[in-house]
């Protein structure tokens, strides 16, 4: 996945919007900037698949030496997958924010909060300004 | 000179055969074990713990000692926990048998001098605190934070009121949201203003009916005195809300200021700062509380009582929130206590407070010309300084850390560095009143120094140490928390 | 001031270069109307010497182990204390340390709380120990807590009734707060029958709580208990007693998901109840719920072995209100007391040492129980203590001979258990000889003639 064609939350998660099986599925990860921020991650908490999330809702833990990031859905729906080998290879992290690393995949109810993400410029902007 | 032989894991020098106590023979009938309890009960082999006579084992730990920093050896100014140097007349007489081997549920006609101590100790607590009622059953301070909050949470159900929200400084220590999450409460932060005082605009905008407490560290973590304290504890009195000290920083108030007398409601002592009781490389501490009358019903039990000549243990206190750990407290440490504030007596402590605020003050005097400190000129028991312009002079990433590292080379333990997280690249300083203008002098001119060497050397930086900047990303990504045999 | 250097002349040359006039100036900070315009109330300053003599004064007030024989227990125990450990722990390299902030200057603190994670696990048989809490009673409360969080069950809990009575109480304690459910499970025969747990535990409830050996002395059967739990997707925490391991099978073995003790029998003196230390391990998938501080292994930067604090994210100064607990410290003097005793006893010694406990306490039950009067209030295999029934009913009275006699006796049960108020609880450690255990049976046996021959004359 390309970070140009993803939207963002404020809080650095991305998410791809693909349809598939008669209803969007969105695939949600952190961006290369959250990651460089985060510096050496140690350790990953993920959900459990068939938990239903908010957008906005917590659903993980990303976790340092020294600091826990809680991990915010950017949308509505039914968690369908989990990258649960993952936190065994947290490097994808790091290597390959868009592909390989990854969260989870959320088969979108309520599409309504979508319009609220930012899109690539716009989150480009935002870590311009150093937050 | 330090023999890293003796210094391998205890498992690893474990020799099959050696062991360090010799018991007497049994004097009573050896029957088989498995007479007295049925064999499916019983381990088929002992637990693998080593094989080490009493000779290995004292040169192992002998040697282990001298790879630690401690306050018998060095300058430890470790800002906020009052690394004040330990009487060992405290030390001989807390082990005297007469205390040491007393059995906790004795009875108590069995126990008066024990019991007068404690008695004693709660009295004189309560007199410097300004709050007169005392339980000394909390085992360290966040012990006694989560005791008062529970306190707090019952005081109000027993007046049918329904609070839910604890405020706390978002300069406070950690330990006060935990403690009030573990007490059943929300935690809601409260800012604080560039000199750590508490923003009272944000606090006005926070106070509700709902809020059952208000968390205050005075002097706050930054060594300031916060003038608003009174107006603080008015607001929220006025809510109906409750005042609790964190009593972390008494050393630079004894006998000047009584919490209670500002307007605290209950308060926490951590004896082990303020009373020089011994850290032990990380504890035990005590967290004795002390709270207002009103407050005493619900206190945890027991408390010592005396009636006429002698002492009890009064367990029937019908609406107390009971107990909050077993027995009755961390009675070694309040010995200490007693010992240290009985050496003192009142003009002696006042002078703890006047030496130990006249030593930050003096420090911060000398090394505020080339590491500001962003309270200005003044302090009390301590100071936060800041490193931040190293990094753009030296190009250091992080200049806290740095010079925290290359003090250890000078032979001092390191300031704490990165709390308070308001200052950046913070190294917060106090330095006791046990130490020397010698000690300080030479101290800041190390600092002083140090800020004045090159990068690389504060990079890499201790150089002297056995080990140095060990890779703490390894161990928590794939924790090794005990050994295993290869 | 006796740990003030400061001399006068220091304090002006320090004014000076602050540029204060006076040291009250230093205090200006503080709002005149809230300051102590009077000396505190407290007595007079003490020399050493007068201290000295005024604590061996309050010191001599009190009966205790080395001046009487003490057969008392109920979680505090008068175990043997190598010298050693005392000499080993004074140094003050060990003592007037801290917390390992800076791992460089703490290696020795360091490496010490690895070894006594790495000796827990051994004694436990369980996959990760913490490096000590306050107290057996909060460990347990911790260990409670922290099943509730994993199973996230955060309403109901089943304890025994011969678990700790105060360990139950501090439960109760934190539960008021908590809105959580403590269910106790009755012990009317000395043990939770295993038909008791299976009614008691349901989907709901997030772990049981057994004690064994319990507070009664005798031993329970955890590995039953433990299945019941995990039948019904809750944990199983079982408080234990480090010395009693040294014969017993170890709650990793047992089906245990978290194991608890009072560490205070490995080293430490009584204290009049602390400090001591609270031991607590469990299974590898918990340990992000285990409370306490931890040392793990690593490398330098140079690729030495050494160790510093890790998993710190789990702790309140990172995670504040969200927090697994509020603890700051360990109680590392007293885990390195109980590192010391357990090196030094070794595996054999521990089994020794417990072999020591059981046959003594059956010889002073069958003692004991030679006099008509006292019988075993429970027919339960026990370690190291045990409930005897006296048949008058005259519990305080007997006890209180006893202790004229020089005998700590026992611990009256009527305080926690209002129908045991006819028995008291023994306690028999390795300390005790033959010829003591002889006294305790004779001044029992001795109230038993008085008040018999009292009878009489009546």
């Amino acid at each position: 996945m390309k970070p140009e064609e993803l939207l963002y939350n404020e809080t650095h998660e991305w998410a791809h919007i693909a349809p598939s099986g008669g209803g969007n599925v969105a695939t949600i990860g952190i961006s290369a900037f959250a990651v460089e921020q985060l510096t050496d991650i140690v350790f990953l908490e993920l959900p459990a698949v068939g938990r239903t999330v908010a957008a906005g809702e917590e659903f993980g833990e990303v976790e340092s030496v020294k600091a826990v990031s809680p991990l915010y859905s950017p949308v509505d729906g039914e968690i369908i997958e989990v990258n649960t080998d993952l936190p065994n290879h947290l490097e994808h992290l790091g290597s390959d924010p868009y592909g390989k690393g990854w969260l989870i995949r959320v088969r979108l109810g309520d599409e309504s909060s979508l319009a609220r993400l930012l899109k690539f410029d716009a989150y480009q902007k935002q870590c311009a300004e150093g937050h | 000179m330090r023999n890293h032989r003796s210094t391998r894991l205890l498992f690893e020098l474990s020799h099959p055969g050696r062991r360090g106590i010799a018991l007497p023979a049994c004097d009573v009938p050896s029957e088989p074990i498995d007479a007295s309890i049925p064999a499916s009960m019983l381990a088929d082999a002992p637990p693998p713990l080593p094989e080490l006579g009493e000779s290995d084992v004292v040169r192992h730990f002998t040697n282990l000692s001298t790879f630690n920093m401690s306050v018998d050896t060095h300058f430890y100014p470790l800002g906020s926990c009052t690394m004040k140097y330990n009487p060992k007349r405290n030390e001989r007489f807390a082990a005297l048998p007469g205390f040491a081997d007393v059995h906790p549920l004795q009875d108590d006609r069995t126990a008066q001098g024990m019991l007068a101590l404690l008695f004693e100790l709660q009295v004189l607590l309560g007199e410097i605190a300004g709050l007169p009622a005392v339980s000394l059953q909390p085992a360290a301070g966040a012990h006694g934070e989560l005791a008062a909050l529970l306190v707090a949470a019952a005081y109000f159900r027993d007046r049918e009121e329904h609070r839910t929200k604890v405020l706390t400084p978002d300069s406070a220590h950690g330990t006060n949201p935990a403690s009030a999450r573990m007490a059943g409460f929300q935690a809601v932060t409260v800012k604080s203003t560039a000199n750590g005082g508490v923003d009272l605009d944000d606090l006005q905008a926070k106070l509700d009916d709902q809020v059952a407490v208000f968390m205050i560290t005075n002097p706050n973590t930054l060594g300031q005195f916060d003038r608003n304290v009174g107006r603080i504890a008015d607001l929220v009195h006025a809510r109906g809300g409750l005042i609790y000290l964190d009593g972390a920083n008494m050393n630079a108030i004894l006998g000047f200021v009584r919490p209670g007398d500002f307007g605290a409601d209950m308060m926490h002592f951590n004896p082990h700062k303020t009373f020089s009781g011994p850290h032990g490389g990380g504890g035990p501490g005590a967290g004795p509380i002390c709270v207002r009358d009103t407050l005493e019903p619900f206190l945890p039990s027991p408390i010592v009582v005396r009636d006429g000549i002698s002492y009890r243990l009064d367990r029937d206190r019908p609406r107390s929130i009971g107990q909050v750990r077993s027995f009755f407290g961390n009675v070694g440490v309040l010995i200490r206590a007693y010992c240290y504030i009985r050496t003192h007596g009142p003009d002696g402590l006042r002078r703890v407070a006047e030496n130990a605020v006249l030593n930050a003050n003096y420090l911060l005097s000398r090394v505020r010309h080339f590491l500001p400190s962003p309270q200005g000129d003044r302090c009390m028991h301590e100071f936060v300084a800041s490193a931040e312009k190293l990094k753009t002079t030296k190009g250091l990433k992080q200049p806290a850390m740095d010079i925290a590292k290359r003090l250890l080379d000078y032979g001092y333990h390191a300031p704490t560095v990165y709390f308070p997280l308001t200052v950046p690249e913070a190294l917060m300083i106090e330095p006791t009143e046990t130490e020397s203008k010698d000690t300080l002098d030479a101290f800041a001119e190390t600092l002083f120094r140090i800020t004045d060497e090159p990068a690389e050397l504060l990079r890499e930086a201790p150089h002297s140490t056995w080990i140095s900047r060990p890779d703490e990303v390894q161990a928590a990504r794939a924790p090794r928390m005990r050994w295993k045999p290869d | 001031m006796p740990y003030i250097l400061n001399t006068i002349e220091d304090q002006r040359e320090m004014l000076r270069a602050i540029g204060a006039s006076s040291i009250d100036e230093l205090f200006e900070c503080i709002p005149p109307e809230y300051r102590l315009n009077r000396p505190l109330a407290i007595p007079p300053a003490m020399s050493e010497m007068e201290l000295a003599r005024h604590m061996a004064e309050l010191a001599a007030l009190n009966r205790n182990a080395s001046n009487s024989i003490c057969f008392l227990g109920g979680g505090s125990y008068d175990h043997f204390v190598p010298a050693a450990i005392d000499a080993l722990v004074g140094r003050g390299e060990f003592y007037t340390s801290y917390t390992p902030y800076q791992p460089e200057v703490s290696q020795g603190n360091l490496q010490a709380m690895f070894e006594y994670q790495t000796a827990v696990c051994a004694l436990t048989g369980l996959d990760v120990s913490n490096a000590s809490l306050y107290d057996g009673g909060s460990a347990a409360t911790e260990a409670v807590l922290m099943a509730m969080s994993a199973t996230s069950r955060p309403n109901r809990v089943v304890a025994a009734e011969s678990a700790h009575p105060e360990y139950r109480r501090i439960l109760r304690t934190y539960f008021a707060a908590l809105g959580a459910e403590l269910v106790v499970v009755p012990a009317p025969g000395g043990t939770v029958d295993p038909a008791d747990w299976e009614r008691a535990i349901d989907d709901r409830t997030a772990c049981a709580l057994v004690q064994s050996p319990n507070f009664f002395g005798c031993v329970e059967d955890v590995a039953s208990v433990a299945s019941i739990a995990h039948a019904r997707g809750a944990l199983c925490v079982q408080a234990f007693d480090p010395i009693s391991l040294g014969l017993l099978k170890r709650p990793g073995e047992l089906g245990a998901d978290i194991a608890v003790a009072e560490g205070q029998s490995l080293g430490t003196p009584l204290l009049f109840g602390g400090p001591y230390l609270g031991v607590m391990a469990c299974r590898e998938p918990f340990v992000r719920r285990l409370p306490g501080r931890i040392a793990g292994q690593t490398v330098d930067r140079r690729g030495r072995t050494c160790w510093v604090l890790t998993l710190q994210t789990r702790e309140q100064h990172i995670r504040r209100e969200k927090a697994t607990s509020n603890i700051c410290t360990n109680q590392g003097l007293f885990a390195l007391r109980a590192l010391i005793y357990l090196a030094l006893a070794g595996r054999n010694g521990l089994r020794d040492i417990a072999a020591l406990c059981l046959r003594k306490s059956r010889y002073a039950l069958d003692r004991i129980r030679s006099d008509a009067r006292f019988r075993p209030a429970f027919e339960r295999p026990f370690f190291k203590e045990f409930v005897v029934r006296d048949g008058e009913g005259r519990v305080a009275e007997l006890l209180a001979a006893a202790e004229s006699d020089g005998v700590l006796a026992g611990l009256p049960l009527g305080r926690w258990y209002p129908e045991l108020d006819d028995c008291f609880l023994v306690c028999v450690t390795e300390k005790r000889t033959r010829p003591e255990i002889d006294r305790l049976a004779f001044a029992l046996q001795r109230h038993s003639e008085h008040s018999g021959a009292a009878a009489r004359h009546a």
